[in-house]
C-alpha cells in the first residue's frame, strides 16, 4: 500500500472521527426526540462507512458483508424509534 | 500486502476517499449548525448520497484491480442506502409534523386532507 492511500484513508477515517464527534454534540443537545433519532441514525451510517474504509486499508473483502448489516440495522432502528415516537407503539 | 497495484489507481482511491471524509464532515457541521429540525435534515442527504457514494466507488475500483476481475459488490450498499434512507427521512418529518401539530406551535402547515372551504 502506497503512502499516497495510506493518506487517504486516515485522513477519510480522521474526518469520520470529527464528524462523529460533532453529531453526538448535536445528539447529547438535540432540543427533541426526532433529533436524537436523526442522530444515531448518522452516527450509524458513519460507522458504515469506517467499515468500508477499514476494509479497503486491510484488502480484505469481508468487511463489505459487516457494512451492509449495519446500513440495514441502522434502518431497521431508526424507523422503529419515528414510529414509536409517531404512535406510541412500534407494532400496531 | 499486494504490490500489483498500479499508483494512479491508488491515488484515484485515495481521493475518492478524501472526498467522502470531506463530504461527510461539511454534513455533519451543516447538523450541528443549522437552527431548525426541518432544516437540519437536509445536511445528512449530502452523506447519505456524495459520502457513500465516493466510498463505494473507491472499493469498487480498488478491489477490482487488486483482484484483476470486475467486483460490483460493494455498490450494493449504495442501492440498498437509496432504498432505506428516503423511508427513514420521511418518517423523521411526519413525527417532526405531527410534534409540531400536537404541540400546536405558530407556523405549522394545516393538514393536506383538511377541509378549506371553497
Amino acid at each position: 500500500m502506497s503512502p499516497i492511500l495510506q493518506a487517504g484513508v486516515v485522513f477519510a477515517l480522521g474526518c469520520y472521527a470529527v464528524a462523529s464527534l460533532l453529531v453526538l454534540v448535536r445528539l447529547l443537545r438535540g432540543p427533541r426526540a426526532q433529533d436524537r433519532v436523526l442522530s444515531l441514525d448518522m452516527l450509524y451510517f458513519h460507522a458504515m462507512l469506517v467499515t468500508l474504509v477499514l476494509g479497503i486499508h486491510q484488502q480484505s473483502d469481508q468487511y463489505f458483508e459487516v457494512a451492509l448489516l449495519i446500513a440495514l440495522f441502522g434502518f431497521v432502528s431508526s424507523s422503529a424509534m419515528a414510529k414509536f415516537i409517531l404512535r406510541g407503539e412500534v407494532i400496531e | 500486502m499486494n504490490a500489483d497495484v498500479p499508483l494512479w489507481v491508488e491515488a484515484v482511491v485515495a481521493m475518492l476517499l478524501v472526498l467522502s471524509g470531506a463530504f461527510v464532515l461539511v454534513s455533519a457541521i451543516g447538523f450541528l449548525r443549522l437552527g431548525d429540525f426541518f432544516l437540519r435534515m437536509h445536511p445528512p442527504a449530502l452523506a447519505y448520497t456524495f459520502g457513500s457514494w465516493s466510498v463505494a466507488l473507491a472499493g469498487v475500483i480498488y478491489f477490482s484491480v487488486l483482484e484483476s476481475r470486475l467486483v460490483l459488490h460493494p455498490w450494493l450498499i449504495v442501492i440498498v442506502l437509496s432504498i432505506t434512507v428516503p423511508v427513514t427521512t420521511l418518517l423523521l418529518a411526519r413525527v417532526a409534523l405531527f410534534r409540531r401539530r400536537s404541540a400546536r406551535m405558530a407556523d405549522t402547515p394545516p393538514p393536506l386532507t383538511a377541509p378549506r372551504g371553497p
